[in-house]
């Protein structure tokens, strides 16, 4: 099949200050992909909070370090991908939260990796402690309530 | 880039915070700040309205996380009001209907601390 693939990067300082920026830019691309602007704000809000968790606990803070930014236009979805330089984390520890208990213990933190899996369709970490951490993250276009060459697993 | 603001004003014992524009891992330690304020001059009565706020990411959640519990060790709560959709989307994916007490309303909230 022929592909029509785009791909748009971004490569940024790991800043607060950026992450405006970063909206903007994805929110942007999303729109001009033809995303529905429901859509537009759980991609918007997912990237934010992935790049604000590499802000916080991947830079601690540090300010030199880039986050870099690849989003790339599918015929069906929109993927975006960010890779940090920074330590690492066990992926499984974290996604294997129990938010309920979490959020009864009333814990400040650690809520933007579960709003990234509930806002995207498939979402996937790669990192070990001490490298690098690849987040992926997909949209995929939906028409009349169907999720459009989404292959099923049922 | 000032994106975004803290108005804070009182109605009777109620310290009511209206907050306008986004708030992000950027902007959320002006809201920590003016929640601070407040818990230092041991004002526990506390509503933020939403009404003006255009974007909110856990970073804005994780604030008013960070000072409920104190405020209601000493009998008091923050009450949250007049969210737009997608803001109150954000609060509803993370469960805080649950444990926060949101109304459509200011009125309606300050009135909860008189009743």
């Amino acid at each position: 099949m022929e592909t029509h693939k785009q791909t748009y990067r971004l490569k940024i300082p790991g800043e607060t200050e950026n992450l405006e920026l970063i909206r903007s830019f994805v929110s942007h691309i999303a729109q001009m992909g033809g995303f529905d602007e429901d859509d537009i704000y759980k991609i918007e809000l997912a990237v934010d909070e992935a790049c604000a968790n590499v802000i916080k606990h991947a830079y601690k803070g540090r300010k030199k370090e880039n986050i870099d930014l690849v989003i790339e236009i599918d015929f069906n979805k929109l993927t975006i991908i960010i890779t940090d330089q920074g330590v690492g984390f066990d992926v499984d520890k974290i996604l294997n939260r129990d938010m309920k208990e979490y959020l009864a213990q009333m814990k400040v933190g650690g809520l933007g990796i579960h709003l990234i899996k509930s806002l995207m369709d498939d979402v996937e970490f790669k990192s070990q402690p001490g490298e690098k951490t690849e987040v992926r993250m997909t949209k995929y276009f939906v028409k009349d309530g169907k999720i459009e060459g989404k292959q099923s697993n049922e | 880039m000032d994106s975004f603001e803290v108005a804070g004003r009182r109605q009777e014992k109620v310290e009511i915070l209206a907050i306008k524009g986004y708030l992000d891992a950027h902007t959320a330690p002006s809201l920590e700040n003016a929640l601070q304020e407040l818990v230092t001059a041991e004002k526990y009565q506390i509503v933020i309205n939403f009404k003006d706020l255009a974007y909110i990411s856990s970073a804005g959640l994780g604030v008013i996380m960070g000072f409920i519990e104190n405020v209601r060790d000493h009998g008091g709560d923050i009450k949250l009001c007049e969210m737009n959709a997608k803001i109150y989307r954000v609060f509803d994916l993370l469960g805080f209907p649950k444990i926060y007490d949101i109304t459509d309303k200011e009125a309606e909230a300050v009135k909860k601390f008189n009743s």
